[in-house]
């Protein structure tokens, strides 16, 4: 018998089970929103937490069709992928300049590289918003693509730094030897062993960008030209009417897809960070 | 060396641009009464941070915004903590609990919070039919969680425990991963084991941990603006503005960036607070390892 802390597998499935049901019981709350007929929903002598008539499409339909819920996905989709190219244009040199050089000088620009993340948005929006229209791109996507990076490149930068330290030098001095430029030993050399890393920052930033939401609202007036974080809230609530049904359609796809690049990105990280110790 | 510099100028100069930039702006703007449209305002030097504190609204936005900052990162720690110290052991479909433990962060935060807004709705909140068939509130006492102004507040709260506590579980658990596996043994032959080994064995050991978990999580919750604006949007009369909601209201909604500014830098003392505990506990505990 293997006692473990005096308390056994039980106790375990008990408590995470209890906090994994309240934590994803909005979820499944939304998931049973999304899927009811409009009089199941607004029936108060239902049950509500069950479907009490068969499940329908109904929602999903009205949120593909009748609102612009389509292109929040397109801009989405759109801000997300061109932040994580810039986040990783910028990201990976200067990771790879703070893993292998240690003269004050590099380490004080990695210091405040850090720094910087230690700066909220809620300081810069205002500021921001007044840059963006003098550079008029009030309005536009091309606006969260110039300041998203603002928030993914710090964190990207100290991920990609921890993960090229553990590349032994020896692997780009060989390359070096036969006469490679730095910059061509760091393509050919090390962005080929570091594809996890690289997949791994791309959904951080991904995520970042996806989930943000005060930049978003700010720069951002016109209802086609919204994320899908900051487009639902704000226009498919007026006022007292609220059509929940889609509302939860609408909320429900993302908050998974989300879930599951965490889930694959935790558990990479916390594999490596324990594989990093040991 | 001269190569070193060269690979970091892109990261460094962006940065120092937006986020360096963008913080000198804000400075600026703060001592003026720059109003949306126009292209500067006149000087007015501390007039706007003068105005600002002499205003209830804001008073109330300063301590709303420590109460839920600090609170909700309490609960969330504490129960990460629990939380964590389970999740570290071995068990079949730990990876499907880890999913669902890890969907109040995953999701963007301005959706999750609508999910909030739904099952807080004053005719169809589930927490009240759930409330109403054990019988602990009658069909007319239902509360009304988002109208009462500390009701809302609570939900606020809440809301802010649910997304931080799969944060600060993560941030304990690999604290837990470091912990010597040793530990464990050693414990068991002193006789300590469950609550006692918990209190008197691992929490000391992951003290700077808990304080960087919870120190982190109080920044991010006192500078985010998304639970607020989305759950309540600073009602019922303005009862639960936080900073941010109300710089946004102030910058943004009225179009006062000047004043706006003003109000958002209020949070700065409270962010370097946090911020220079973080580095402290940080270079203490790589000393003392």
């Amino acid at each position: 018998m293997r006692r473990r802390g005096g308390t056994g597998a039980a106790t375990t499935y008990l408590v995470v089970g209890a906090f994994a049901s309240v934590l994803a019981f909005p979820f499944y709350w939304m998931f049973i929103t999304a899927f009811k007929t409009g009089h199941d929903l607004y029936d108060p002598a239902n049950v509500p937490v069950i479907f009490n008539e068969s499940p329908t499409l109904e929602h999903v339909r009205q949120l593909l069709r009748d609102t612009p819920y389509p292109h929040w996905v397109e801009n989405t989709m759109f801000v997300g992928l061109s932040v994580v190219a810039v986040t990783l244009a910028v990201s990976l040199p200067a990771a790879y300049a703070l893993a292998r050089y240690s003269e004050p000088c590099v380490r004080r620009v990695g210091a405040a590289i850090f720094l910087s993340s230690l700066v909220p948005p809620t300081l810069l929006f205002l500021p921001l918003s007044r840059l963006v229209s003098d550079v008029r791109l009030h309005d536009s996507l091309w606006s969260l693509v110039l300041v998203y990076p603002s928030f993914t490149v710090p964190g990207s930068t100290w991920l990609l730094t921890g993960f090229f330290k553990t590349i032994p030098a020896d692997i780009e001095e060989a390359a070096l030897v036969d006469g490679c430029s730095q910059l061509r030993a760091l393509r050919s050399v090390i962005l080929p062993v570091s594809a996890p890393a690289i997949v791994c920052v791309a959904i951080f930033s991904f995520t970042l960008a996806t989930n943000e939401f005060v930049y978003g609202v700010t720069f951002i007036t016109s209802a086609a030209q919204k994320t899908i974080s900051t487009g639902l809230p704000s226009h498919l609530v007026r006022g007292d009417v609220l059509s929940w049904g889609p509302l939860m359609a609408g909320v429900l796809m993302p908050s998974l897809v989300m879930g599951l690049l965490y889930t694959g990105l935790v558990t990479w990280l916390m594999s490596w960070w324990v594989g990093a110790r040991s | 060396m001269s190569h070193a510099l060269a690979l970091l100028s892109p990261a460094g100069v962006y940065l120092l641009a937006v986020v360096g930039g963008a913080l000198l702006l804000a400075a600026y703007l703060s001592s003026t009464d720059a109003v949306a449209g126009s292209l500067s305002g006149d000087f007015v030097g501390l007039g706007n941070f003068a105005r600002a504190v002499q205003q209830p609204a804001v008073l109330r936005a300063v301590t709303n915004t420590i109460v839920v900052a600090i609170v909700s990162q309490v609960l969330a720690v504490t129960c990460g903590l629990v939380l964590a110290s389970f999740l570290n052991r071995r068990f079949r479909g730990k990876r499907l609990f880890l999913f669902l433990i890890l969907l109040p962060w995953a999701a963007p935060v301005a959706l999750g919070t609508l999910g909030w807004k739904w099952i807080l709705d004053s005719l169809f909140s589930v927490v009240n039919w759930a409330l109403r068939s054990a019988h602990v509130v009658s069909a007319q006492g239902a509360p009304q969680w988002l109208a009462d102004p500390k009701l809302a507040m609570i939900s606020i709260i809440a809301v802010e425990t649910w997304r931080s506590l799969p944060f600060a579980t993560v941030v304990l658990l690999a604290g837990f991963a470091s912990l010597p596996p040793e530990l464990d043994d050693a414990a068991r032959i002193d006789g300590a084991n469950g609550w006692r080994k918990m209190i008197h064995v691992t929490i000391p050991l992951l003290a700077p941990v808990i304080a960087v978990a919870w120190l982190i999580g109080v920044v991010f919750a006192a500078s985010g603006m998304a639970v607020v604006q989305v759950l309540t949007a600073g009602g019922p009369l303005d009862s639960t503005h936080v900073l941010s909601s109300w710089a946004f209201r102030t910058g943004i909604d009225s179009g006062e960036l000047g004043a706006g500014a003003a109000v958002s830098l209020l949070l700065v003392p409270l962010l370097a607070g946090a911020s220079i505990a973080v580095l402290c506990v940080v270079r203490r505990a790589e000393i003392g390892l």
